[in-house]
């Protein structure tokens, strides 16, 4: 168990690896390159909405709002496709992020201002935003053909066979990295989530983490909004719905520990990869729509379960015969 | 009449301390034996052993004339001992007589409301406590906490009760019924082991006394044939025979000044200055405010009055980050709680203090950040497959060493270290004694928090004494005595002697 939980990511690999392989045994369609990228694709925003939510469950949060704020979010940057003038898509992204990051803010300012648990303020703002939506749109959906010329196409545009949905996650992705392991306030995020205490007395103050990672997770949920709606031409106060749960879930499959500040860049994308894989090959493999939620359902849970083991803590080690023992393992 | 509870030569032993070395005690029925000691004298252990936490190494434990052997704290109750802590263990959210009869509930599968409400009523009255039994425990002061432990206790029928530091958080008013208590207990026939630090309880509760010292049993007699200095020489006469590096430091400038400092509830007016290459040693029984004080000093908590000059310049630390600013480092107690991050590698854990100074542009040079590790790692002889390694896979030795890295890699000109040693064995404890030396050598100044005599008495050039959050006596090097600064910690006397 020791050399799975140390080589996380490679096991979720080949994991994956031999999913797709068993799949195109049987759906030999679901293997031809174009279907494959076509997988990456549908993945994409799923991918990006992992890291965010990475980056707060690494300070042992939770944002439960993600999809919800996605939704608001996509709903007000269609409203302005409709009723504003025709702006080049790169205004709907920065407009987008601004959004989502400012409900993400609010977020951040409830659970790290005034120390509300995470999982109490982010319930509570998902019924707000989802709430919104309705308020806001009057209860009518935007459809594709009100949107606006630019704000439509740009998700559309492809490069080497992957649309610009995919690219924008790979750039978030490699932004996200190097945020992380490379920047002074990427490594507090991990002290802050791994031992708040003794990161308080370094000078690291949690609350001001919780503020910046619940804008970073909003942020991330704005421009998967904008990129969501325009993609499938259409937004409505249930867009994502549920989603929420998938965007933890690829978290933790791909090896974030909920117990904060245990989780990486590659493992995340994994595990978010291991959900598009199933999701999309259940309906080439022709399994009726009913069993597809279920199965996809099981298949999440034990990839959880395969993965908790891995990262259960191994005993202390108090009794003297134990220490010898694995101070001589050590060498 | 047959002791109702006797240990014979019991001996317990963690890897490099010999906790207990062959203790005989017993305990007799209609008596208070008290058990007095210094820290670390063993006192715990034997609570821990009597309450089935710990199984002693060798030696039996007899409960009325059978050998026992308690495998988990449940056998200790169901062998009629019952224990009340210093911090009450019982649950906060729950009524009164849930925390009475957890564990054992009258009725079958059903919970029986009635009965336990009924027994719990009676309990109550037999201890005169003035609450009902639906209570719910989180609106009860700790001295009324306490007589919920001491129910939950009689509802056991349980022959013996050990009260380790009762009175630690009571006031002198719920001391006295406190104590009308324990005498309504022996008068019942009950054995009681009272463990405390304060000499007057002692004399004013105990019927008879053990004395413990290095986990072995020093004396034992009757409370009323000895005197207060007797028990002070026996708890630590013992010859300072740690050797202690030897150093020759000249002592420079101030570096550190404390006026004053103050806060509501833990410390009030502290004062003293810190010089270049000087160790201030800053004894105290646990509880006495000392690294509540010193954590104010850090930025953890914000003083209420006083100030803090540093180098000649006022420094008012709002948050760690400005003590670690203007050269002031904090080695906590808790080297698991407060120090490591352990799922972060050994690099990562060691810069975590001091990141400003790897930081080029928006980035970290992992090659700087190394260097640091490696010198630090070095000097210190951390023990570790590679530098990426997380801290959770080193021993606990080695995650001391990776704090006080951490804590050196910020340059800081005054290192406080809070109980350095605790819980490390002799060897272990010589190497950060050694060092100790080094870092003044280096013209660092150190305060040294630290609950064993010994150790402040071989290292620090000063010693202050501190009870109850004050500094009650002052000791310079060649003016103290080992007797002088027990009485002092314990509340006996108050002394000065120009330090």
């Amino acid at each position: 168990m020791s050399w799975l939980a140390a080589h996380r990511e490679v096991v979720l690999a080949l994991v994956i690896a031999l999913m797709v392989a068993a799949i195109g045994a049987y759906a030999p369609a679901f293997v031809e390159g174009t279907s494959l990228l076509g997988v990456l694709d549908d993945t994409a925003l799923l991918f990006m909405l992992a890291l965010g939510q990475m980056v707060v469950i690494l300070t042992r949060g939770i944002d439960l709002s993600m999809a919800a704020n996605l939704a608001l979010t996509g709903m007000l940057v269609a409203l302005v496709g409709q009723h504003g003038p025709d702006l080049p898509a790169l205004a709907y992204i920065i407009l987008a992020i601004l959004i989502g990051l400012g409900f993400g803010l609010f977020n951040g300012v409830l659970i790290g201002g005034l120390g509300i648990p995470p999982i109490v303020v982010t319930l509570g703002t998902l019924s707000i935003f989802r709430g919104m939506i309705v308020v806001i749109g009057g209860g009518d959906q935007v459809n594709a053909s009100e949107m606006g010329r630019t704000f439509q196409a740009f998700p559309h545009k492809a490069l080497l066979g992957l649309s610009s949905v995919f690219w924008i996650a790979l750039a978030v992705a490699i932004l996200m990295q190097l945020f992380l392991s490379r920047t002074r306030t990427g490594r507090g995020i991990y002290a802050v989530g791994g031992n708040p205490t003794a990161a308080r007395y370094c000078g690291l103050v949690l609350e001001r983490y919780q503020v910046l990672v619940y804008a970073i997770a909003g942020g991330i949920a704005g421009l998967s909004g904008y990129l969501w709606v325009a993609r499938y031409g259409v937004a409505y106060s249930e867009i994502a719905s549920g989603f929420e749960l998938t965007i933890i879930a690829s978290c933790v499959i791909g090896g974030v520990s909920i117990g904060g500040g245990v989780g990486t860049v590659p493992g995340t994308l994994l595990g978010a990869l291991f959900i598009g894989v199933i999701v999309n090959a259940l309906p080439t493999m022709q399994v009726s729509p009913f069993w597809q939620m279920a199965i996809s359902g099981a298949a999440i849970l034990a990839a959880v379960i395969i993965n908790a083991r891995a990262e259960a803590h191994p005993d202390k080690l108090i009794l003297p015969e134990a220490r010898r023992a694995a101070a001589g393992a050590r060498g | 009449m047959a002791p109702v509870l006797s240990l014979s030569h019991i001996s317990k032993g963690f890897p490099g301390v010999q906790a207990l070395d062959d203790v005989s005690l017993t305990l007799e029925r209609g008596s208070v034996t008290a058990l007095i000691g210094e820290n670390g004298a063993g006192k715990s252990t034997i609570v821990k052993i009597l309450t089935g936490i710990y199984t002693p190494d060798a030696g039996t434990v007899n409960v009325e004339g059978r050998d026992r052997r308690f495998a988990t704290p449940k056998d200790a109750w169901a062998a009629g001992i019952a224990a009340i802590h210093q911090e009450t263990v019982m649950f906060d959210e729950l009524s009164v007589q849930e925390n009475i009869f957890m564990g054992h509930m009258p009725g079958g599968r059903l919970i029986d409301r009635t009965a336990i409400r009924d027994r719990t009523k009676e309990l109550l009255a037999r201890i005169d406590a003035d609450f009902a039994p639906e209570t719910p425990l989180k609106r009860l002061s700790v001295a009324q906490k306490h007589m919920v432990e001491i129910a939950r206790a009689l509802s056991h029928e349980a022959a013996v009760i050990i009260m380790d530091e009762p009175t630690a958080s009571l006031s002198r008013h719920e001391i006295g019924e406190l104590f009308s208590l324990v005498d309504q207990l022996r008068d019942e026939g009950r054995a009681i082991l009272f463990i405390s630090h304060k000499f007057d309880e002692i004399f004013r509760v105990s019927d008879r006394w053990v004395c413990l010292r290095d986990g072995r049993k020093v004396g034992e007699g009757l409370t009323a044939e000895v005197t207060e200095p007797e028990l002070v020489r026996l708890m630590v006469g013992r010859p300072i025979d740690q050797v202690f590096p030897k150093r020759d430091v000249a002592i420079g400038e101030v570096v550190l000044e404390v006026d004053g400092l103050s806060n509501a509830t833990e410390f009030a007016d502290l004062s003293f200055t810190l010089r270049r290459g000087e160790i201030l040693g800053l004894y105290g029984l646990v509880g006495a405010g000392r690294s509540e004080a010193m954590q104010c000093v850090f930025g953890l908590s914000q003083p209420t009055r006083g100030r803090i000059v540093m180098e000649g310049r006022p420094l008012a630390p709002r948050a760690p980050g400005d003590a670690i600013d203007a050269g002031i480092s904090y080695v906590p107690e808790d080297r698991q709680e407060q120090g490591v991050v352990l799922p972060l590698g050994i690099r990562a854990n060691i810069t975590l203090a001091s990141l400003a100074r790897h930081a080029r542009g928006w980035f970290l040079s992992s090659s700087s950040e190394l260097d640091a590790t490696r010198a630090l790692g070095d000097r210190l002889a951390v023990k570790a497959a590679s530098w990426e390694q997380p801290v959770m896979e080193l021993s606990g030795g080695n995650q001391q060493k990776v704090v006080i890295a951490k804590w050196l890699a910020t340059q800081p000109r005054v290192i406080i270290l809070d109980e350095p040693t605790k819980g490390i064995d002799i060897g272990s404890k010589a190497a950060v004694h050694a060092f100790i030396g080094e870092l003044v050598a280096d013209g660092l100044a150190v305060v040294l928090i630290s609950s064993e005599l010994p150790e402040v008495m071989g290292l620090a050039d000063r010693i202050l004494v501190m009870h109850e959050g004050r500094i009650v006596a002052r000791f310079a090097r060649d003016a103290w005595s080992a007797e002088a600064i027990v009485a002092a910690a314990t509340g006996a006397v108050a002394a000065d002697r120009a330090a």
